[in-house]
């Protein structure tokens, strides 16, 4: 799957996680921010990939400002920008959910 | 009716679909009920985002004992039917759909949950749907959308829009609400499915929310819907029995017991006739004793 445009979900708020996706050139290319990057930065970094892929998405260049976000924070987040990213916010792909 | 044991439903607690702190913390509150709100509590710009939030949510959170209950999106809105499906997918309780006026949108929203459920792979049936009342002619049709489906499991009163649709406000003492409080839980009790009052919005007026509550609660509303989980506490404190209650219900159920062995169905307790609808209280005022942690294992009455 293609990404369309830059997209953005999420929000800086307590227990949030904010994602940017755009086009990326190879690979993710994944620039996390975290209080806890030191503890969790893997395991963060891990789930956003792993959404990507089940998107479809192969490549692209991610921005995370994390809040202290659970697992289901992240990965939510990251569909929404996925899907934002995609253009198929009206299609969802609903085996990915 | 929907099959289902008789619960209690005494608070009903609005979580705001998207925001991950007040979705991920919704169960330690104990309200009987959470209903995550897809509809006005969140922005048109991040209706996706609030949907798929709270389906990460209930697939991965666990809400102990709690009805978990989801208000999507109005049938007028091309938000609807993702809300629906991805609802059904992530096996919620109950679906509340907003602002219903006849019970053809409950049997809309019944054939599409159904058709979810199928698609999904759900056993059909196991989604719960319930109605938010919400304009003159959803009070007018009540009775008609109570009893619109067998999976419907409430009736809930939603003020804010219904003051406007009559061209008043909300007033302290309620009286424009009168008519609707009774035409509301009228057709719930008619259908055998649950009542629950409005939200009482002003934190600060803890007085007034006490005194809303006792009135609904006299009335015979199952609960409130609420806000605020500060007000769960309050709610409860309102429906707990009184020690005499608990100890008359008690009697109540023993002496029906006994009856039962001696093969008669009606008796006299303290001179007073024991029939079904007093056994009927007796059991609702064990349950709610049970619920506020006023008994033992036994069934004894705890000090406070």
């Amino acid at each position: 799957m293609e990404i369309k445009q830059t997209a953005v979900a999420g929000t800086l708020e307590s227990s949030d996680i904010q994602i940017m996706i755009s086009k990326g050139t190879n690979d993710f290319e994944i620039e996390l921010e975290s209080d806890v990057k030191k503890q969790f930065g893997d395991q963060i970094t891990k789930v956003i990939t792993d959404t990507l892929k089940q998107l479809g998405v192969t490549s692209a260049k991610i921005k995370a400002v994390d809040k202290g976000a659970l697992d289901c924070v992240i990965k939510a987040r990251t569909i929404a920008a996925g899907q934002r990213a995609l253009g198929t916010t009206d299609k969802p792909e609903w085996e990915v959910l | 009716m929907a099959d289902t044991e008789e619960r209690l439903r005494r608070t009903m607690m609005f979580v705001p679909g998207n925001n991950p702190a007040m979705v991920k913390d919704a169960g330690i509150y104990g309200a009987d009920s959470i209903m995550f709100d897809l509809e006005d509590a969140v922005s048109m710009t991040e209706k996706d985002a609030a949907r798929i939030l709270v389906y990460e949510a209930l697939k991965s959170q666990n809400y102990g004992e709690a009805e978990l209950v989801v208000r999507v999106n109005g049938q007028d809105t091309p938000y609807y039917p993702n809300d629906v499906k991805a609802m059904v997918k992530a096996g919620i309780d109950v679906i509340r759909l907003p602002k219903v006026e006849s019970a053809e949108m409950i049997q809309m929203l019944v054939k599409d949950v159904e058709a979810s459920e199928k698609e999904v792979g759900r056993e059909v049936g196991s989604t719960h749907v319930m109605a938010a009342i919400e304009s003159a002619k959803g009070v007018i049709n009540a009775a008609e959308i109570a009893a619109a489906s067998d999976r419907m499991i409430g009736v809930a009163l939603s003020a804010e829009d219904y003051t406007t649709d009559m061209k008043t406000h909300r007033y302290p003492d309620g009286a424009e609400l009168e008519f609707a409080r009774n035409m509301v839980l009228h057709a719930a009790r008619a259908a055998g499915i649950a009542a629950f009052d409005t939200v009482f919005t002003n934190m600060d007026d803890t007085e007034g929310f006490y005194r809303e509550t006792r009135y609904i609660h006299q009335l015979g509303f199952d609960g409130k819907s609420l806000v605020n989980p500060r007000q769960i506490p309050m709610v409860n404190e309102v429906y707990q029995p009184t020690e005499k209650e608990i100890e008359n219900a008690k009697n109540v159920i023993n002496a029906i017991q006994e009856a039962k062995l001696k093969g008669s169905g009606v008796i006299s307790m303290n001179g007073q006739m024991v029939d079904r609808p007093v056994v009927l209280r007796a059991q609702r005022v064990m349950m709610l004793a049970k619920a506020s942690n006023l008994l033992d294992e036994e069934g004894n009455y705890l000090e406070k």
